[in-house]
């Protein structure tokens, strides 16, 4: 049990920093909008640096383009980039879960054509699962793909995606789509690459309640892909996706929004109704308290799965307990820091009230956080069944062909 | 002897990654501290002493107990001990939180024992560490006077030329322990003071707890010889750093006990069926359960950040151990009443043992200072270091 650096990796972090500290930019681009969604291209300078310098992909292996590194080298990388005002990242889902999956089940030529190019920033890729009608059941996709009639070997792709952060600015994606509606609905799936520049491929930006519009209705209509786009067998696309998933659980990132000690300081520049800090009552101490070792909590279960990754060991689904945790905490401490300005809590103009600026964002974004990426619900049941072992819940949909499913609308 | 013997090897410790997780050694050492306990300690076994109005421990197991050289584990082999880390009394606190088991060992081990070694002179340790491992010294830690957070201003006990006079209530193990770190005034300043207990003057009056498979008591004491520990004055800060080692140690307890009030619902959960079904195949107590896991993770990643500080003596320790202790009273209450809800009428049966738990998560979570002080402790120590920075 050591919690400080080996001297191997205080050696890799010391290589880093001086890196960092001769490249990293110093202020961040005013037309990022956090979100991915604004100007990219300090976003793909940052990332064509980092990939000249051995920084980018550090865990993949040497073979898809990476530097065979460790977790450890990662996370190290990963706390000392954050010390800089760096671009926001549109490169995370692709280069965390498209582009592995297309590494782990593409041809040879296919891998070389995609790697390096996503690598450097090149490329942006976008990941479309969820649909209108099956946000949490992702296996109930409708997205239809059927053999061209003209015995070319080719798929035609028809239906929805929904919920797909970056389709607007992606070069391309993964999608799952029916490709057998007569079988059970797990089993008549399968995964193809697409362009997303192709004109059958229709974007249009969702308006969340945040404000923002980081996701993106994408509809197919008759979108032609040749059969070599597939990833995997026909009908195995939701082993793939599994694969998928799991390397979504790879890219541990750490915590990010206004947390503990924001409210901290926000407590002790805000008085009560007796003209104290709040910071000096009980309530306010105890709640941040309790955010405070939760936070904690996660950074060290974090660790622990750094630990077994290390060790060679595959994380599993333990580390769903992070976002669980997460966003709630996110919602109520912002919540409670609203309002201990009381009624100048309502004020979200920065200039007028720059303490709660942050807090105005976390408490817009953290419902959507409780949803994206697995339910607060979902999660649950994954934590209830993989971990614990409790039986999966009564299903009707199963071992009946996809077409016959109840559905309601 | 059941403990590893094998030397760790520094270099290629040196070499290996950060490391969040315990040794294989250390490993080893929790599973046969479970294999021990299971064959030693059954909750047969608590119930003897949770049955029996005359009972508060049990003093076979703690002979066994001592045999094993857990008294000792972290006690320099100088003074008669193993000289492990204090990484060792971690997984065995565990084992022994999970088992419930009904001995001082809190009050020996990581209090008297910790206290000792900090801060008591050379003859003093040597009077006592040996005792401790050989099992021959129990402690009981007396520093509460009447209901309310311990502060400065609450301690009327006082030393007057060496001898202690006042009463301490409650004083965990009060009953059965040799003796007593006890918190007192001398020449207007707070000590704390080494009591034998055997001395004339000390009056004993076991008490009626939440949890009887533990001791306490009420001390009354009238001149009884006591020696400091540590400087004059430095009675409040000792008992403080002692408390921040306790913490960790039974934040594992707390999590032992916690992971298992989870097991024994979910093993309730899947033979209990209800509506021609499981009742473990029902949402709403698969959230349940998953919400006992997820408190029992925070937990357990916050007592090894407490574990490393402890075993480092990293100037961490003071927040790492509070978050520990917060982390896991939370968890252990949760789970143990949610253990309960999840059995049903059953769980609320004398005979059922989900009470062992919701009795002792309650013990540990006040013994060392109740959740609440901790809150305002680590929000203090937050504060100091948000403003250094």
């Amino acid at each position: 049990m050591d919690f400080n650096d080996t001297p191997q990796e205080a050696a890799y972090r010391q290589k880093v920093r001086t890196w960092l500290e001769a490249n990293a930019p110093r202020s961040r681009d005013a037309n990022d909008d956090g979100e991915g969604g604004g100007d990219l291209s300090a976003a793909r300078a940052w990332q064509a640096k980092k990939a000249a310098a051995g920084f980018a992909c550090i865990t993949w292996p040497k073979e898809w383009g990476g530097q065979g590194g460790t977790p450890i080298d990662s996370v190290i990388f990963g706390e000392e980039e954050a010390r800089y005002p760096i671009p926001s990242n549109p490169f995370q889902i692709g280069l965390g879960m498209c582009v592995p999956t297309v590494m782990n089940f593409a041809d040879p030529g296919t891998k070389d054509r995609f790697g390096p190019p996503a690598i450097r920033g090149e490329e942006i890729w976008c990941q479309l699962f969820s649909e209108p009608s099956g946000g949490s059941d992702v296996a109930a996709a409708r997205t239809r793909a059927e053999k061209a009639a003209d015995g070319s070997g080719d798929w035609i792709i028809n239906g929805q995606k929904v919920w797909t952060t970056g389709a607007q600015f992606s070069d391309f994606g993964i999608v799952i789509v029916r490709t057998d509606p007569n079988l059970p609905k797990h089993k008549g799936l399968t995964m193809f690459w697409v362009d997303m520049k192709d004109p059958g491929i229709e974007i249009r930006p969702i308006h969340q309640m945040s404000g923002g519009s980081g996701f993106n209705e994408v509809f197919f209509a008759d979108v032609r892909v040749k059969d070599s786009q597939r990833l995997g067998g026909v009908g195995d696309g939701w082993k793939v996706s599994l694969v998928t998933l799991m390397n979504e659980r790879l890219a541990v990132g750490g915590a990010t929004g206004t947390g503990w000690s924001q409210f901290l300081e926000a407590a002790r520049d805000t008085t009560g109704s007796d003209g104290a800090p709040l910071l000096q009552e009980s309530s306010v101490r105890e709640k941040l308290a309790d955010w405070y070792v939760q936070s904690e909590g996660l950074r060290h279960a974090r660790n622990r799965t750094m630990t077994a990754l290390s060790k060679g060991q595959t994380p599993g689904p333990e580390s769903s307990i992070g976002k669980v945790v997460a966003a709630t905490l996110m919602q109520d401490l912002a919540n409670e820091a609203v309002e201990m300005l009381d009624q100048y809590g309502i004020i979200n103009d920065p200039d007028l009230a720059p303490l709660s600026g942050g807090f105005h964002g976390s408490l817009m974004m953290a419902p959507g956080l409780r949803i994206a990426g697995g339910t607060d619900e979902i999660l649950r049941n994954i934590i209830a069944e993989r971990v614990l072992g409790l039986p999966g819940d009564i299903r009707l949909d199963k071992d009946v062909a996809f077409k016959d499913v109840p559905t309601g609308r | 002897m059941v403990l590893p013997n094998r030397m760790p090897d520094r270099r290629r410790e040196a070499c290996e990654p950060m490391n969040f997780d315990f040794s294989e050694d250390q490993k080893f050492l929790k599973n046969e501290a479970r294999r021990f306990l299971e064959a030693n300690c059954p909750t047969s076994r608590v119930r003897k002493v949770l049955d029996d109005p005359a009972a508060t421990w049990d003093p076979d197991l703690w002979k066994a107990v001592a045999g094993q050289g857990w008294l000792g584990a972290a006690i320099p082999e100088e003074h008669g001990g193993l000289g492990l880390g204090r990484l060792e009394l971690c997984v065995i606190a565990e084992e022994l939180g999970r088992a419930v088991a009904p001995i001082p060992f809190a009050s020996t081990v990581y209090v008297l024992a910790e206290a000792v070694m900090l801060a008591g002179s050379e003859a003093q340790k040597s009077a006592v560490l040996p005792r401790i491992a050989a099992g021959e010294v129990i402690g009981a830690l007396a520093t509460s006077e009447g209901p309310g957070a311990l502060s400065g201003t609450s301690i009327r006990a006082t030393v007057e030329g060496g001898r202690l006079s006042g009463t301490k209530i409650p004083v965990t193990d009060g009953g059965i322990a040799t003796h007593a770190l006890v918190l007192a005034r001398e020449g207007g300043q707070l000590g704390l003071f080494l009591v034998d207990l055997s001395a004339a003057g000390v009056i004993r009056e076991t008490l009626s707890t939440l949890d009887p498979s533990r001791d306490a008591a009420r001390l009354v004491f009238d001149k009884v010889p006591a020696e400091r520990l540590g400087g004059a004055g430095e009675g409040l800060a000792l008992v403080e750093q002692v408390l921040d080692r306790a913490a960790v140690l039974l934040a594992f307890e707390q999590t032992g006990g916690a992971d298992r009030a989870l097991e024994m619902a979910k093993d309730y959960a899947l033979e209990r069926f209800a509506f021609g079904r499981a009742i473990a195949s029902y949402q709403a107590i698969k959230h349940k359960l998953a919400d006992m896991y997820v408190k029992n993770e925070l937990a357990r990643s916050n007592a090894y950040y407490g574990a490393w500080a402890l075993n480092t003596n990293a100037p961490e320790l003071p927040v790492a151990a509070s978050a520990a202790r917060i982390a896991a009273s939370e968890a252990y209450w949760f789970g143990s009443k949610e253990n309960i809800q999840t059995h049903g009428g059953i769980g609320f049966t004398w005979a059922v043992d989900c009470h062992l738990h919701y009795r002792r998560s309650r013990q540990l979570s006040l013994v060392a200072g109740a959740p609440r002080v901790w809150k305002d402790r680590l929000v203090s120590h937050l504060e100091r270091r948000n403003a250094a920075a």
